[in-house]
Formats: C-alpha cells, structure tokens, sequence
C-alpha cells in the first residue's frame, strides 16, 4: 500500500478516536494518537492478517500491551473490517464490547486482554516461543508504552526473548516521553534507553515513530533481523495531531469535550 | 471519596513527619498539594507497584508511616508477594490505598475492577482490611488508619458517593457502626456499596420491615460482637459487597455466624463467582448485578418469608 493511502487511513482513524473519545466521555487520547502510525502500517502493510477469519492460525499476532491505547486498536481494526465502523461509537457504553481496556473474549481481532501494564511482552514471548515449537512462521508485535517499561516485569520479559533468541518477535515501544503524572524524564529515569534494550541482547531501531516511511522501513528491517529479537523505539508525540493535546500530560487520560471534538476534527480534517 | 482521602492525608501529614507517600505513576490531579507541600516525603517511583510496595517497606522499616496509593488491583494484586513477605510479615508500617474499589471504574473493564481485594488482603495476617462507605467514614478512617500501627488497606471510592450517616460518627477499626435502627432483620454492608443498603432499608418500611443497617466498615478484624447482637435481636441478616461473593463480608460474617453456633437466617448478596465482562457506568452495573435497593429489598423480604 502507497505511503499516501496509509495516510489517509491513520488521518481516519485519528478521526474515529476522537468521536470515539468525545461520545464515550472518557478515555485515552495521548498514546492512542502517538502510536497511530506505528498500528496502521502494521495492519495494512506489514501484518499477514485475515479481518474476516480473526482466527486464522498463521495470522500474525499483536499485542497491545499497553491496553489503554485500545481507541486506536478498535478503530484500525474497525477500519481493516474486523467489525463495522458504526459499532466505535458504542466504546464504554452499557454492554458494549469495546471495553475502556481490550477484551480478547468480546472483540474479533483483539489477541490478548490488557489494561493492567508490563505484562504484555510476556504474553508474546510465550505466543512466538509456541509459533516457533509449532513450526510456525507467524511473527508476533507488541506494542508497549514508554512509561509501562519502569515495570519490572517488562525487562524480565526482555531477558526473556533474548535468551531465546526470538527473532520471530518485535516489540515497539511508543516513545512519546510521558506518562500519567508528567515526563518520563521526570517521573522515572529511562535514559540511556536504546543502550539498555541493546545490553539485554536486543537489536534496536530508532525511528521517528509518526513518520510513515520511517516506520516502514523499521518493520522490514525488523524481520531480516535473525537470531536475537528487535525492538523499535518510536520517538513519537503524545497526542499527535491535535495541536492542544500535543505533548500535553493532562491529555492522557481525558476525552475531548465537544467544542474540543469539534476543534479536533477540523484540524484533522484540513490535513487532508 | 478521593478527595477526601487526599486532603485528610495531608491534613495528618502535616503534623505527623512520618507520613510518606510512594506513588506508581497515579496520582495526577490529586497528589499534587502532597508532592508540594512534602517533597521530601513524596516518592513517585514511575509503574512499578512492586518496587513501590518494598520501597514504602523500607521506609516503614526506619520508623516511618508510608502510604501505597494507586487504582484499583495495582497496588495490591500486582504486587501481592511484596505485601505478603515484606510488609506484613515484617509488620511494618504500610498503608495500602486503592482508589475505586469495586466497579467503580465501570467502563474500563476487568483490568480496572478491585472485585477479590477484600478476601486475599483479609487472608494476609497482620492486614487490616477497612472499606469506608461515605465521606464522613473515608475522613476518619483515614486517621484511624494512620494511628493502628502495621499494615493496613484501605479501599476507598472514587468521586461523589452520597452521604449515608447524618451527624457525627465514632469510627473505630473492628467497630460496625449502626447507620439505621430496626429489630425485624441487619443488613450489612461494607464499603460505598452501603449507601444503596441503607435505601433498601428505607424501602421495606412500606412494607413494615423495619431493617437495621450496619457499615461495616472493617471487614478484618471484623466486629463479631455486633453480628451476634444482630443474630440474636433480629429474624435474618444479610451482608452486602461491592466483591466477588466468596471469602469477603459475607465469607467474615458467615464465619462469625457458623462458630457462634446461632440458627439465624443469612444471605450473601456480592458479584457471582464469574469476571464482571460487561461495562457500563457504575451505577448500571450495580444494578444489573443485583445491588439495587429494590433488588436488596426483596432478598430482605425473601429471606424473612422463609422464616415464617
Ligand atoms: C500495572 C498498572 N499500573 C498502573 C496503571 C495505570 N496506568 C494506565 S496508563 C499509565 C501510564 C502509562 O504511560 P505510557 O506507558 O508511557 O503510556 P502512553 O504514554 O503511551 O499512554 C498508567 C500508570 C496500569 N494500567 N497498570
Ligand atoms: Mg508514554
């Protein structure tokens, strides 16, 4: 698929994050918009996947470990035909599927259920240690938060797929520098970053995670890469797009009134 | 509920330098007077709930009083094994706080649902278990918390939960307070969950039942006395939980009730033994899983015709 029709759909579905946000009245905006690029270009470039057969067996899996980014999981799975587009609306509501945290039982497409974090890249390692027993040749992404990888768990997981050589996994991490209560920087010390995934025998990309073409590439590089895992630290921007919520810490884990919906989707909208 | 808490905590803070607080990367929008009024005694240490819990323990350890505070599961299940071997076997001096108990966060899902906290913290030796039903309890509770030396949790609300004692109230760890009279039958209940108790007592008037309420506000150590009171001045007791219906209240009272050898009928009402994977707001959810009043009511009722 053209750089430009990738475009276009992480634009949409930018879009569907903020009607989703604004209708339910809460929600997470920041690391849903930040990772937009990062989740578009694998489901409609990069990932063997079959929207009408969720569960087909060589798919390849991803994992949102960082499950309350899964505004942006439901609308590209909506948009890639998972489920109709109309359903977005309902996120939060009574008895809906879509769920403030992804529930793999309720929702086609959603691998695994997250919302409580660091545990995540676990899960794939297990998913692509079984893909390679099984002789599989499905490869396993996860997408992990920043912020989420002060969890310890998080760098057990790392030894983990390094021991095990797991070259059929990627992990990406939204580097989008914030999390709830302020800078990563300030909050707790990540630096030196890339140096830490690469003394745990990872291979690292860097890329600046909201440019189509840089992304990209950095999956393509991903999969020639064998016999260690790689991870690929996206520097993005919290709340990418919208030029009140950009790099904004109060827009973690708050939904856009509707002059701010409507601000919101102007903006996007003239970006066309 | 919250609120409450925050501001109280800041209130003891100030004229008890122990107080710490050890945060897991929640806290925005309410921490900040704490961080800045104390930021000395104001650890953030990033998501990390088991580095937090041991961090609190070393700093209960050199005779300080360090509060856990984050949502629902996070401090708590996450970290479980560092609560167990080193806070309270250690018997330090660390109070675990979670914000919105029960289903309060409604529409986040499982994740986000505080529903076997009070049964695995009240199996912990050492643990105080505490569930303030309103604003009036969560205040004092908070002192009550702060002055019990060793390990405490405190499941608090979220936001706006209504008022359920009118005046003034003796909030005393292990004691129930009564939040209504009646001879007829006890309803029991611990945590915000009360507040919908209560109007359930309310409504059995209409029908002559004249319904005693009780906020049991420990769930350990919990108040034996007033249970075998209820059990032996009214016709049935029932407890209420915001909590999956095994090994919480209605597991404490059942106990109570079986080892002191009285006959009383007694229902447990609290969330079926299944993952709460529906969402909606909190108060949809409570009453589909059979926490309205009128649904309170009628087991009230049932459980008194059956007697008869
Ligand atoms: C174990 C756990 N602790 C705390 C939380 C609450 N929480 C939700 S999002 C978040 C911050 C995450 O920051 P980051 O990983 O950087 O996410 P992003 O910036 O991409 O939104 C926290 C602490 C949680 N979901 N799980
Ligand atoms: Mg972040």
């Amino acid at each position: 698929m053209k750089i430009k029709e990738l475009q276009r759909i992480c634009l949409e579905v930018r879009r569907d994050i903020i009607r989703m946000l604004g209708e339910a009245g809460s929600g997470h905006p920041g690391g849903s918009l930040s990772a937009a690029e990062l989740v578009v270009a694998l489901y409609f470039s990069v990932m063997k996947h079959r929207a009408k057969e969720p569960d087909w067996e060589d798919r390849d899996r991803f994992i949102l470990s960082k499950g309350h980014c899964c505004p942006l999981l439901y609308a590209v799975l909506a948009r890639c035909g998972y489920f109709p587009v109309e359903k977005l609306l309902t996120l939060r509501k009574l008895g809906s599927p879509l769920q403030g945290h992804p529930h793999n039982l309720e929702v086609p497409g959603i691998e695994a259920s997250t919302g409580s974090l660091g545990q995540g890249l676990s899960i794939a390692n297990g998913i692509a240690l079984a893909g390679r027993l099984n002789k599989k040749n499905y490869r396993v992404y996860c997408l992990l938060g920043d912020g989420e990888t002060d969890e310890g768990q998080v760098w057990e997981a790392v030894m983990t797929s390094n021991h095990y050589h797991l070259d059929n996994l990627c992990a990406i991490v939204d580097r989008n520098r914030l999390q709830i209560d302020g800078k990563t920087a300030d909050i707790m010390q990540l630096e030196p970053y890339p140096e830490k995934w690469r003394a745990f025998g990872w291979y690292v990309i860097e890329i600046d995670g909201n440019n189509l073409a840089e992304v990209l590439g950095a999956y393509l590089q991903a999969e020639k890469i064998k016999g260690k895992p790689t991870v690929i630290i996206a520097r993005t921007i919290k709340g990418k797009g919208i030029s009140f919520m950009e790099n904004e810490v109060e827009w973690h884990g708050q939904a856009p009134k509707k002059e701010e919906v409507e601000k919101a989707l102007k903006e996007l909208g003239e970006r066309i | 509920m919250r609120t409450v808490f925050n501001k109280t905590l800041l209130k003891i803070a100030k004229k008890d330098e122990r107080i710490f607080l050890v945060l897991a990367d929640i806290g925005y929008g309410e921490i900040e007077p704490f961080a800045k009024a104390f930021p000395d005694r104001y650890f953030n240490v990033g998501v990390a709930e088991q580095n937090m819990t041991d961090i609190a323990c070393g700093l209960a350890m050199e005779g300080n009083i360090a509060v856990t505070y984050s949502i629902a599961n996070f401090p708590t299940l996450r970290c479980l094994e560092q609560i167990r071997n080193d806070v309270c076997y250690h018997n330090v001096n660390v109070k675990i706080v979670i914000i919105g108990g029960g289903l309060a966060y409604g529409a986040l899902g499982v994740s986000h649902q505080s529903t076997e906290d009070l049964a695995i913290m009240r199996a912990l030796p050492d643990m105080v278990v505490v569930a303030p039903a309103d604003f009036t309890e969560a205040e004092a509770a908070t002192y009550a918390m702060v002055k019990h030396p060793g390990p405490v949790y405190y499941r608090c609300g979220y936001k706006k939960e209504p008022r359920l004692h009118k005046g003034k109230i003796d909030f005393k760890i292990g004691k129930a307070i009564q939040a209504r009279a009646g001879g007829d039958i006890t309803l029991i209940g611990t945590g915000t969950i009360t507040y919908r108790v209560y109007q359930a007592a309310e409504l059995l008037v209409k029908d002559g039942i004249q319904a005693r309420v009780l906020s049991m506000h420990t769930v350990k150590p919990i108040d034996k006395e007033a249970i075998l009171k209820a059990a032996d001045e009214t016709r049935g007791i029932i407890t209420v939980e915001e909590h999956n219906i095994i090994g919480g209240l209605g597991g404490a009272v059942a106990e109570v009730l079986a080892e002191g050898g009285v006959g009383v009928p007694f229902k447990r009402i609290g969330l079926p033994d299944t993952y709460v994977h529906i969402v909606g707001s909190h108060d949809w959810l409570l009453d589909r899983f059979g926490f309205s009043p009128e649904s309170i009511a009628q087991v009230a009722k049932n459980l008194l015709k059956c007697r008869q």
